[in-house]
């Protein structure tokens, strides 16, 4: 199982445990709060390998709290959620938007410890 | 506005001196003035460019002005933007209008008064809408069609008028015309020749087009003179005209024409043509060696050319011009396919045979209103132009003809003579390379293989790599047929896939998924496709598994691959909330019921509403309220009603025999019959019943997918119809059924259209997609010509019987219950969703009332968890 890691360097970040791996959803999202922020959790399975994603849950074009029922999908080999809403694609590594410049949601590290979510902020 | 990097006069001047640029002065950012601008940039000759735009944005596309009533934004019309020209370094002004010339000094300047200094200067001024002088023309109301701004102008009086005319029956009248009639008023051409189009189409050619635009509901006035607009009596105003007939309007708009924007070539000394237009030579230079004129303004061996191809042919001339290469403008085919209101018109060269010795052939099928006329050389070996309407599908061929001067077949009749087998087909292949593909952009056969051998492998690479088809579109199909052909001759094989993922249609993955007995978008995607799906294949996937198993969409493999309106059967609303819809087959409905109704509403505080589909929408449940409040639904005897699914949604139904007087049959009791039958059915897109009981059509079923009127005898069958972006009329496909043979060929043509249909194709589109349309359709129906009626019958039955409740099902279910939280690790609730109270119910706060922390304290109404 590999995981992974996104190098998001904030000065005082800490690592939050959210919850058990059983309650994400496979090649889907779920949303956590942490310290009062939406977070958009993904768990993607690619062949046997499973890679673990976080972004904000905010969508920008939309302005409401939806990416996490988003759908995701790969596009060009990127890993990308699409916004229920006008469905732009974030890419779930970056929290680029695709098809518009500017606009981005704020990526966030995960990790799998003894099954637990952690996500860093 | 000043935009782009630019910096005070006589600073450039400083720069320049020491740096020796060419200075290129551009008065007109239109089309072509931005073509040019765009040609000079791919030389990356070293020159300081400046843009002056007398409009108040930059250049826009002028050919898809009228897809603004369609919905499109200035935006999506835009063909560059600030940022562009700053990045190439060019200075663009907007709002910039050039009042004055000094050619001795070589300075412009604006009506501001702000001055530009230029070594070459380039006219791109283009041209203006003339107006008739007709006594009242310059009312309120009276508009032109030509800019952003005039449509907004159309719009805001369409709004406030009933009835309009446009004065003038060619290219652009009709197209004025038919976004009249699409903002819904009645609609009028007057026209003061004897016919429609004169300048493309001969006199048979336009009686034929006035039929059918007339059958379309606008009505066409030939031979009028317009000689007063004065107040109306039931109308804003009224037209009379010379033979003193009168015409009632609320808005009246002028298309009779363009002429050439020519007043700084008049004011400056330039030669002027004696009707108009700046006249230049083949380098496109006026009679200042040092100005160029390009576009609608310019007058090139006496004629102004008002199409974009031919105004680019003049920006790539003049740029080679300025930039020392060779290059230059010999004229241009003014050649145009158009589709005026869905009727397809076309006309090449010298439609109306004029050249002397010109020989012509025609061909008139006035029953399918097909009409082409062929001008060919007296000896029949060349093309000289044709007359296409009602059926366009020889146009690209015959283009090539007359413009590559290739050699006419034995028999030049077979060329436009309906396809008797042995039509001389002018493949992508019989065309040389210098054939001219896109005139607009001057890309020729070669151009395109050339591409494709510098590594583009799609219509899109070749599009953005050489920009054929960029312009007008009208090279579209035949830029298509040959980079099939050519991919196709390299191996490649020409995509018609879904997407990324899969190298299928959906009727080939229909097929694999049926065939193969597949059942889950994993085993789909190990198999058949690469990657991890996308918001495209994977709704598309689970589409077809439900219409082929008719499993429980929230079955966990499928989870994922619904849009978030299946996962959570709601419809997603603009906060995040969601809507609820329970099922009201027929629209009949029981006072305990809608008792239920206003009770749940009022218990979560949603607002309520009557939807077009005879039923009760309830808005802004919060995700995790949705269970329970569909908990109370299901007690209380609702089901889902699938507003979120591409599936059945509504069998409207009008009162019928039972109570009605004129009723013949029972429309209720049928509507909900045929709406508890097909109401678990997934299809490719939506699909929508209605049922009248009699000839008078209070259901509107002629505007359904499916709809059925009652007769004396049974049910008269409608098929294909739809109201929304683009309505149509269903077409009667059966009269007189009874009971059992309508259900048979309701199962038949649905399932049908279920296995074959495009993602998100509509039935109406579907049909008009199938070889044969209507008949086909009627044969593969009625006559079973594929022998597939009892497989057909069979599998809807299967779909019938193994219905569920898609909420019933959920919420009995605590697995599926886990996906209705808002957060795993809390119950709070979503605090973006806020209400605000209107007309005493909530609604959505807007961002700024979100934003505004006094009045979300005044208003808000606080959510309780509920
Ligand atoms: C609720 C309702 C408006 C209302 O309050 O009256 C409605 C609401 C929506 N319509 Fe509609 N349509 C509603 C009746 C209609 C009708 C009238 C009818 O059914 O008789 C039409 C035209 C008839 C037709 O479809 O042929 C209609 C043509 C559309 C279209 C255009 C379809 C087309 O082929 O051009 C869309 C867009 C689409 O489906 O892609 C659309 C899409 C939508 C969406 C799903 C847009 C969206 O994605 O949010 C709206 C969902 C709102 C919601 O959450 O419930 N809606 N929509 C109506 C629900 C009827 C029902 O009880 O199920
Ligand atoms: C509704 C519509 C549909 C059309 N459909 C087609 C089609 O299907 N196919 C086709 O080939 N063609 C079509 N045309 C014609 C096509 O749009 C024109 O041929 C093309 O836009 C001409 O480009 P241009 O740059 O010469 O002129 P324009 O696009 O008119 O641009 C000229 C610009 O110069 C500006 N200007 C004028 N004087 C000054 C001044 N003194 N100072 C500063 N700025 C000035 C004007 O404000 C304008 O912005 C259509 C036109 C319309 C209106
Ligand atoms: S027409 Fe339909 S889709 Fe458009 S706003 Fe109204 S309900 Fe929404
Ligand atoms: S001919 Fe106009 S886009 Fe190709």
């Amino acid at each position: 199982m590999s995981t992974h890691m996104q190098a998001q360097a904030m000065p005082s970040a800490q690592w939050h445990d959210v919850c058990h791996i059983d309650d994400l959803v496979t090649n889907s999202g779920v949303c956590a709060l942490v310290e009062g922020q939406q977070i958009a959790i993904f768990n993607i399975v690619q062949g046997g390998d499973k890679q673990y994603f976080a972004i904000s849950n905010w969508d920008p074009v939309g302005h409401a709290n939806v990416l996490y029922r988003g759908i995701v999908g790969t596009l060009q080999d990127k890993v990308v959620v699409a916004s229920p809403l006008y469905k732009e694609h974030y890419e779930l590594a970056t929290g680029k938007c695709l098809e518009r410049e500017d606009v981005s949601v704020q990526p966030f590290a995960v990790r799998i410890e003894q099954d637990r979510v952690l996500i860093e902020l | 506005m000043v935009v782009g990097f630019f910096l005070p006069q006589i600073q450039v001047n400083e720069m320049n001196l020491s740096s020796q640029q060419q200075r290129i002065v551009i008065i007109g950012n239109g089309m072509v003035g931005h073509h040019f601008v765009e040609q000079l940039i791919n030389t990356k000759a070293d020159c300081d460019i400046t843009v002056l735009s007398g409009e108040s944005r930059l250049a826009y596309d002028r050919v898809y002005l009228s897809s603004y009533f369609a919905g499109k934004t200035a935006e999506d019309l835009a063909l560059t933007n600030e940022q562009t020209y700053q990045e190439w370094g060019v200075k663009a002004v907007t709002n910039a209008w050039v009042t004055n010339i000094d050619r001795t000094n070589k300075v412009v300047t604006t009506k501001e008064g702000t001055t530009y200094p230029y070594d070459k200067l380039v006219l791109a001024t283009g041209s203006y809408p003339f107006v008739p002088p007709i006594p009242g023309n310059d009312q309120e109301h009276c508009l032109v069609y030509r800019t952003i701004e005039d449509l907004e102008a159309i719009s805001a009086s369409a709004a406030q008028s009933k009835v309009g005319v446009v004065v003038g029956g060619g290219l652009l009248g009709l197209e004025a015309a038919n976004a009249l009639k699409q903002a819904g008023l009645e609609t009028h051409v007057v026209e003061f020749a004897p016919q429609l189009m004169a300048v493309q189409l001969d006199p048979m050619g336009g009686a034929l087009l006035k039929d059918k635009i007339e059958a379309l509901g606008v009505q066409v006035h030939t031979q009028k003179a317009t000689e007063v607009i004065e107040a109306g009596e039931s109308c804003r105003y009224r037209m009379k005209f010379g033979d003193g007939s009168v015409l009632e309007t609320d808005l009246v708009l002028f298309s009779a024409g363009i002429r050439p924007s020519d007043q700084l070539g008049r004011e400056f000394g330039l030669v002027v043509g004696e009707r108009g237009g700046i006249v230049i030579d083949n380098q496109c230079k006026t009679s200042d060696p040092d100005i160029y004129a390009i576009g609608e303004c310019a007058l090139w061996d006496k004629r102004i050319y008002g199409l974009v191809a031919p105004g680019y042919a003049m920006a790539r001339a003049a740029v080679a011009d300025v930039t020392g290469e060779e290059g230059e403008f010999a004229g241009a085919d003014m050649s145009t396919k158009l589709k005026l209101m869905g009727v397809e018109v076309g006309s090449i060269g010298d439609a109306h045979g004029r050249t002397p010795g010109a020989l012509v052939y025609t061909y008139h099928n006035q029953p399918e209103g097909v009409y082409k006329k062929l001008v060919v050389d007296a000896n029949k070996s060349l093309v000289l132009g044709a007359v296409l309407i009602g059926d366009t599908s020889d146009y690209d061929t015959l283009l090539q003809y007359a413009l590559n001067s290739i050699e006419l077949p034995a028999t030049p009749e077979a060329l436009i003579l309906p396809s008797s087998g042995d039509k001389p087909l002018l493949g992508a292949d019989a065309l040389g390379d210098s054939a001219t593909i896109c005139s607009c952009h001057n890309v020729s056969k070669g151009d395109i293989v050339g591409a494709i051998d510098a590594g583009c492998c799609s219509l899109g690479d070749v599009k953005s790599s050489t920009k054929a088809s960029t312009g007008c579109g009208g090279c579209t199909a035949l830029l298509k047929n040959v980079v099939d052909s050519e991919l196709e001759k390299r191996g490649v094989e020409v995509s018609k896939a879904i997407c990324e993922h899969f190298n299928y249609t959906r009727q080939e993955l229909y097929h694999l998924i049926q065939v193969e007995k597949i059942a889950t978008f994993d085993e789909l995607l190990t198999k058949h496709g690469k990657g991890l799906g996308c918001d495209i294949c994977k709704p598309a996937a689970a589409s077809i598994f439900a219409s082929v198993w008719n499993d429980y969409i929230l079955n966990k493999p499928h989870q994922p691959l619904q849009d978030t309106n299946d996962t959570y059967l709601g419809n997603m609303q603009k906060d995040g909330t969601y809507s609820i819809v329970p099922r009201v087959a027929g629209g009949e409905i029981t006072p305990d019921k809608l008792i239920l109704l206003g009770e749940i509403a009022n218990e979560y505080k949603l607002y309520t509403k009557i939807t077009g589909g005879q039923r009760i929408d309830l808005f802004g449940a919060r995700v995790d309220q949705l269970p329970a409040i569909w908990q109370k639904l299901v007690a209380g005897g609702f089901e889902t009603g699938h507003a979120y699914a591409k599936s059945l949604r509504t069998v409207k139904s009008c009162v019928g025999s039972t109570w009605c007087r004129y009723g013949v049959q029972d429309s209720v009791g049928q509507a909900i019959d045929l709406e508890n039958r097909y109401k678990g059915l997934r299809a490719p897109h939506k699909i929508k019943f209605a049922v009248s009981g009699c000839t008078r059509e209070c259901a509107e079923a002629q505007g359904k997918d499916i709809g059925i009127i009652a007769t004396e005898n049974g049910w008269n069958l409608y098929v294909c119809g739809n109201g929304g972006m683009k309505p149509r009329h269903a077409d009667l496909f059966a009269t007189d059924l009874d009971d059992v043979t309508l259900v048979k060929y309701i199962d038949r043509v649905l399932m049908f259209y279920a296995k074959t249909a495009d993602r998100l194709q509509r039935t109406s589109v579907w049909m008009e997609n199938l070889e044969g349309g209507l008949d086909y359709l009627k044969s593969v129906v009625i006559d079973d010509s594929l022998g597939i009626c009892d497989e057909l019958e069979a599998q809807m039955q299967h779909i019938a019987d193994s219905y569920q409740c898609e909420w019933k099902t959920t919420i009995e279910s605590p697995e599926a219950l886990k996906r209705f939280r808002q957060f795993v690790n809390s119950d709070e609730t979503d605090s973006n969703i806020q209400f605000v109270a209107e007309r005493e119910q909530i609604r959505p706060a807007t961002y700024a009332e979100k934003n505004a922390e006094k009045y979300a304290a005044d208003k808000a109404i606080p959510v309780e968890i509920v």
